[in-house]
């Protein structure tokens, strides 16, 4: 995928032109933006100026604030996500490496999956009370389907020569497990947990509108849309892309490092 | 590559993994195998069914944890009876319809222009791909004060859900029609107009398609979270309700009916698909 884009892209001179042109858009935006807030065209509660949005996020900075909710959010969704991945794994394997299993498990799991996923916030808040771990069960959740998904894949799909050749040399279960199949399916787990840690990053948001209010940046937007302080909902808006935006490219250089294996 | 590429790649690769045909053999035979697929696929879901309905019936979970299977199935059959479980679905159905078409137009036109022209995705990629990059969930305290509680938030939520994907897999589409397409094209002495209707836009159905089932299936994604925040009717709203009351039956029902509408969406497009796919399956 990267070796594909990478390729695809112009030369040197020709992209840095396509970078500004790519500004344009956005400046005009931020512009008219800034226009309508200053010249008070429009509501400055719907549209506060640049200004006052930087000013409230030097506020909360300053205050400690927005670190706390920051480091809360993300303590809660890795929390989650490594719950959900570590039981995410061993089932998806043990539904690829048993025919019984992906027989008799596997479509029940299939119509399962079918339910969107923040419909089980009611019964997971019935389960696990309102509090700290409702919301890390349902992150977990969200990032155990994927995750089983494409280990199961990836376990299935152990290629038949190696397989053979397992049969050949009598490898243990254990062997093949720890041999054949694991790092087989690694770069499909890979991409299941890739997945993962975008889904449970979406249902960190989720469970924080959702369950009860504490630090976070969800809770931090569910303040500002009740006192009606835009700038504050805006700066959750940057933080949940910026967020999202970093734990992907993370997650990607990770993935390339570990596979790299794979590429000789 | 960025999550939103992953996210379609693993979608495309759930669409393609269609369950393995029984190969060959007699038609009892295959009709053998299917049945024993079948049984085996029950075979689960009977022994959970049992050991719920026992740990039920032997009062070892209370009913506001986990009320009996019989209860939901009479609470279901009590909401089918009295027309109220169509009524919520409906409304559901209603505003993810609207939301979905509206997205996906948007998208469609959206990911054409880009797709067709270098110059307007020069322009507009970045803005999109930074509105992509936040979670429809994430805009929803934005719009809410822009436009309040009503239909609208709704609907916009869900056509933001929608017109990512639909955008994204038009644009890949266009870009991608083999080349040589094109040049049947050219010696055809094809117009715009006709390259466009003739080949451009069938030979990047596919991909566009994928785009606009996954596009549905962020829909319905959306529309059940944006009805559990804000809403007083639909099917996230029942179950906000039954779990308002403590009545987990309620809830699971209402469970249940989203994943089935979710499924139904989801297959009848997998129709709509094959239907606009004919032409690829008599040219091989």
């Amino acid at each position: 995928m990267t070796a594909v884009t990478t390729t695809s892209g112009i030369s040197g001179k020709a992209r840095t032109k396509q970078h500004w042109n790519g500004l344009i858009l956005p400046a005009v935006l931020i512009l008219v933006w800034e226009a309508a807030s200053q010249f008070g065209i429009v509501d400055a509660r719907l549209l506060p100026s640049l200004g006052t949005i930087a000013g409230r996020a030097w506020n909360e900075l300053a205050e400690g604030r927005l670190a706390v909710d920051i480091a809360a959010s993300l303590v809660r969704y890795l929390t989650g996500f490594a719950i959900g991945s570590a039981l995410g794994i061993p089932a998806g394997l043990a539904l690829g490496l048993s025919r019984t299993l992906d027989r008799c498990v596997g479509p029940t799991f299939n119509a399962v999956k079918q339910i969107a996923v923040f419909a089980w916030i009611p019964l997971i808040s019935v389960w696990f009370g309102v509090g700290e771990a409702a919301k890390i069960a349902f992150i977990a959740l969200a990032a155990f389907t994927p995750v089983v998904v494409n280990t199961w894949a990836g376990a299935r799909s152990v290629p038949r020569d190696l397989a053979e050749v397992a049969q050949v040399l009598t490898l243990s279960r254990w062997q093949r497990l720890t041999w054949l199949a694991i790092p087989s399916a690694l770069p499909s787990i890979f991409v299941g947990l890739h997945l993962g840690l975008i889904y449970s990053w979406l249902a960190t948001v989720g469970a924080e509108y959702f369950m009860t209010i504490g630090p976070g940046i969800g809770g931090l937007m569910t303040e500002g849309r009740e006192h009606f302080h835009m700038d504050l909902v805006i700066l959750g808006v940057v933080l949940l892309g910026g967020i999202g935006l970093g734990l992907n490219r993370l997650a990607t250089v990770l993935e390339t490092h570990v596979l790299s294996w794979k590429q000789h | 590559m960025t999550n939103l590429e992953l996210d379609r790649v693993a979608f495309e690769a759930a669409v393609a993994d269609q369950p393995d045909k029984p190969s060959g053999g007699q038609v009892a035979g295959r009709l053998t195998e299917g049945l024993r697929t079948i049984a085996a696929a029950l075979v689960f879901p009977a022994a959970l069914l049992l050991v719920w309905s026992g740990a039920s019936r032997l009062d070892l979970v209370p009913a506001q944890i986990l009320p009996d299977p019989r209860l939901v199935l009479t609470t279901f059959r009590e909401f089918y009876a009295t027309g109220e479980l169509a009524f919520h679905a409906e409304i559901s159905l209603f505003r993810v319809l609207q939301g979905f078409s509206l997205g996906a137009s948007v998208g469609l036109v959206l990911g054409i222009s880009m797709g067709l022209s270098q110059r307007v995705r020069e322009l507009a990629e970045p803005l999109f791909l930074a509105i992509a990059q936040v979670p429809p969930l994430g805009w929803i305290p934005l719009v809410m004060l822009l436009v309040g509680i009503d239909e609208a938030l709704k609907v916009i939520i869900i056509a933001k859900a929608a017109m990512i994907p639909v955008t994204i897999n038009t644009c890949k589409g266009i870009r991608n029609v083999p080349r040589n397409y094109r040049e049947v094209g050219e010696v055809l002495t094809f117009g715009r107009w006709l390259t466009l209707t003739k080949i451009v836009l069938p030979a990047s159905v596919p991909t566009v398609f994928t785009g606009i089932r996954y596009g549905l299936t962020n829909a319905w994604l959306a529309l059940v979270a944006v009805e559990l925040l804000a809403s007083s009717e639909g099917l996230g709203y029942l179950m906000v309700w039954g779990r308002q009351l403590f009545q987990l039956d309620i809830v699971i029902m209402a469970m249940v009916a989203v994943g089935l509408i979710g499924f139904f969406l989801d297959w009848s497009l997998g129709l709509i698909e094959r239907w606009l796919q004919r032409w690829e399956v008599v040219g091989t």
